[in-house]
C-alpha cells in the first residue's frame, strides 16, 4: 500500500543499490534537507494564507480575495515581493550578528523538525530522547531573538528582545512540565514509543482530567513561546513598532516571519504527538471493527489534520484575546500555570504509579 | 480563603476567555454578514459612515459667498499648523477698513482630521467633507486654497 514509509524505504534501497554506502548516505541527507526546506516553504505559504483568512472571517471581513481564485495566490505574490526587496543592514548594527540571527531562527526550526513523526514509521531521526531533544533545542530559539534585538542597535528592538527573553524562559518551565506529564504516563522519551502507547486511545482521553489540564497549559505555554498574541509582547506593534525585527526588511524579515510560522507548526505537531496521538488514528480501547475503519484513513492525514486543528486553535486565540501586560504575563506564568502544572504532575505521577489510567 | 479565591480566579478567567472564543467562533462559522466594503467595485454605491472625515472644505453657497470672517480661530486651534489664514482689508460702504479673508491655505498633507478647527469656527464656515481619494503625484497639489476665486463673505456674518 502507498505510504510515506514505503516511498522512503524504496528510495533508500535504490540509492544503496546504485551508489556506494557513503554516497548513498550523502544523497539521503541531501534529499532530507531539500524535503525539509520545501516543507518550510509550503508551510509559510499555507499558514500565512490560513491566518489571514481565519482572522478575516473572525473579524467579519473577507480577507485576501484579489490575487488568484478566492485569493489563494496572495501569499505567493507577497513572497515574490519580499524576494525582490532590498535587505537593508543599518549602519550602526553589528553586521555579523544582524545577518546571522534570521538564519539561526530558521536553522533551529529545521533542527526541531528532525524527531517529528509525520506518518507511520516516517521520521527523519528516530532518537531515543526525542522529547528531551525538542524541549532542549526549542529553548535555543530565544538566542536568535536576543541576537536580532541586540545587533539591531535600536531601543525598540532591544526592549522587544528582552521581553521575549523573559517570556520564553518563564513559559518554557510550564511547557516542559506539561510535556513531562505525558512522559510519566507512557514511561518513554522516544516519540514512536509515545505514539504506539496511544494505540488504544489518545492520552488526552486516557489520562483523565490531569491530561486535559496539562494539554491546556501546554497550549497556553507554547502560544507564549512562539511569541504570538495574546503573548506577542516581543513584537507589540502598538508600542515597540515591531519589537526585535524592527530593523529587518526584505528577505531577512521574511525569514523571521517564516520561522514564526514554522515554530507554530512544530509546537502544534509536538502537541498533537503527545496528547492527540500523532499519526495514530482515532482508536477506542478494544473496539476492533471501529479501529479498523479508522485505520483506512492514511496516517499522514491524521497527523496533519490534528496539527492543523491545533494551529487553528492557536489562531483562534490570537484573534480573540487582547494582549497581556508584561506584569500580567509573568503573573500568569509564575502564580498560576507553574503551580498548577506542578500539582498536576504530582497527580499524574500518582495515577501512573497506581495504574489508574486506561 | 486564599486558595478559594485562587481557584475562583482561575475559573473566572477561563470562563471569560471561553465567552470571547464563543463570540469569534460564531463569527467564524457565520461569515455571511461582511462589515467591510469592497471599495473599488462599489464606487457608485459607496456607503460611508456619517462621522467619516475626509478633508476640510469651506462652504460656499450658490452666490459664491462663504461665512469666513478671517478670525483665525481655526488656525489657532489646529495642533499641527495645517491651516494658514491670509487676511486683507476691505473698504466697507461707510469708508471704513474691515478685516476679511484673502486666502484660506489648507495643507492636506499635514491634516490629521481631528475636527478641532470645525469645532473652533464661530460662524460654521468650514466643515469636514467625505471625499477620500487624495493620492497625487506631487505633494504640492495637497496644499489647497479653500476659498474659491472671487468669493466674498456673506452679508450679515460678523
Amino acid at each position: 500500500m502507498w505510504s510515506f514509509s514505503n516511498i522512503a524505504d524504496s528510495i533508500q534501497n535504490w540509492l544503496n543499490q546504485t551508489f556506494s554506502a557513503t554516497w548513498s548516505l550523502v544523497m539521503q541527507m541531501l534529499i532530507a534537507g531539500i524535503a525539509v526546506i520545501s516543507l518550510f516553504a509550503i508551510l509559510g505559504l499555507v499558514l500565512v494564507l490560513m491566518e489571514r483568512k481565519v482572522s478575516a472571517w473572525m473579524q467579519i471581513r473577507l480577507g485576501p480575495n484579489r490575487v488568484g481564485p478566492k485569493g489563494i495566490l496572495q501569499t505567493l505574490a507577497d513572497t515574490l515581493k519580499l524576494l525582490v526587496k532590498e535587505g537593508l543592514t543599518p549602519a550602526g548594527a553589528d553586521k555579523i550578528l544582524f545577518n546571522l540571527a534570521p538564519v539561526l531562527a530558521l536553522v533551529i526550526g529545521m533542527l526541531l523538525m528532525a524527531p517529528i513523526a509525520f506518518a507511520k514509521d516516517f521520521q527523519l531521526w528516530n532518537l531515543n530522547i526525542g522529547v528531551l531533544y525538542i524541549s532542549a533545542v526549542s529553548s535555543v530559539m530565544v538566542i536568535s531573538i536576543l541576537m536580532a534585538g541586540w545587533a539591531s542597535n535600536n531601543k525598540y528592538s532591544l526592549m522587544g528582545a528582552m521581553r521575549s527573553g523573559a517570556q520564553i524562559v518563564s513559559y518554557e518551565l510550564s511547557a516542559g512540565l506539561s510535556i513531562l506529564t505525558i512522559v510519566v504516563l507512557c514511561g518513554s522519551l522516544n516519540i514512536p514509543d509515545i505514539i504506539y502507547s496511544q494505540a488504544d486511545g489518545w492520552w488526552i482521553f486516557k489520562g483523565h482530567i490531569p491530561a486535559i489540564i496539562s494539554f491546556v497549559i501546554f497550549i497556553i505555554a507554547v502560544t507564549a513561546e512562539t511569541n504570538r498574541a495574546p503573548f506577542d509582547l516581543a513584537e507589540a506593534e502598538s508600542e515597540l513598532t515591531a519589537g526585535f525585527h524592527t530593523e529587518y526588511s526584505g528577505m531577512k524579515f521574511a525569514l523571521f516571519f517564516l520561522a514564526e510560522y514554522v515554530n507554530v507548526f512544530i509546537v502544534c505537531a509536538i502537541g498533537a504527538t503527545l496528547f492527540l496521538g500523532g499519526w495514530m488514528p482515532f482508536h477506542i480501547g478494544q473496539w476492533e471493527s471501529f479501529n479498523r475503519v479508522m485505520d483506512y484513513i492514511p496516517s499522514s492525514i491524521w497527523f496533519f489534520g490534528k496539527t492543523f486543528f491545533l494551529i487553528f486553535l492557536i489562531m483562534w486565540f490570537r484573534w480573540t484575546f487582547p494582549r497581556l501586560r508584561i506584569d500580567q504575563l509573568l503573573n500568569l506564568e509564575w502564580k498560576y500555570l507553574l503551580p498548577i502544572s506542578m500539582i498536576n504532575l504530582l497527580l499524574v505521577t500518582v495515577i501512573a504509579i497506581l495504574g489508574w489510567h486506561f | 480563603m486564599f486558595i478559594v479565591n485562587y481557584i475562583k480566579n482561575i475559573f473566572k478567567g477561563v470562563k471569560s476567555l471561553l465567552v470571547g472564543m464563543r463570540r469569534t467562533g460564531y463569527y467564524f462559522t457565520h461569515h455571511k454578514e461582511i462589515i467591510t466594503q469592497q471599495y473599488p467595485d462599489n464606487k457608485e454605491t459607496l456607503n460611508l459612515p456619517e462621522r467619516f472625515k475626509g478633508e476640510v472644505v469651506l462652504i460656499h453657497d450658490e452666490n459664491n459667498e462663504h461665512a469666513c470672517t478671517g478670525c483665525t480661530a481655526c488656525e489657532l486651534a489646529c495642533p499641527n499648523a495645517t491651516i494658514k489664514i491670509v487676511t486683507k482689508f476691505d473698504i466697507t460702504a461707510e469708508g471704513k477698513k474691515k478685516k476679511a479673508l484673502d486666502k484660506f491655505v489648507y495643507h492636506l498633507e499635514l491634516c490629521t482630521m481631528c475636527n478641532l478647527c470645525i469645532i473652533a469656527c464661530p460662524t460654521d464656515a468650514i466643515k469636514m467633507d467625505q471625499t477620500f481619494e487624495h493620492s497625487v503625484f506631487d505633494r504640492k497639489e495637497l496644499t489647497k486654497i479653500l476659498n474659491k476665486p472671487g468669493s466674498k463673505i456673506r452679508d450679515g456674518v460678523e
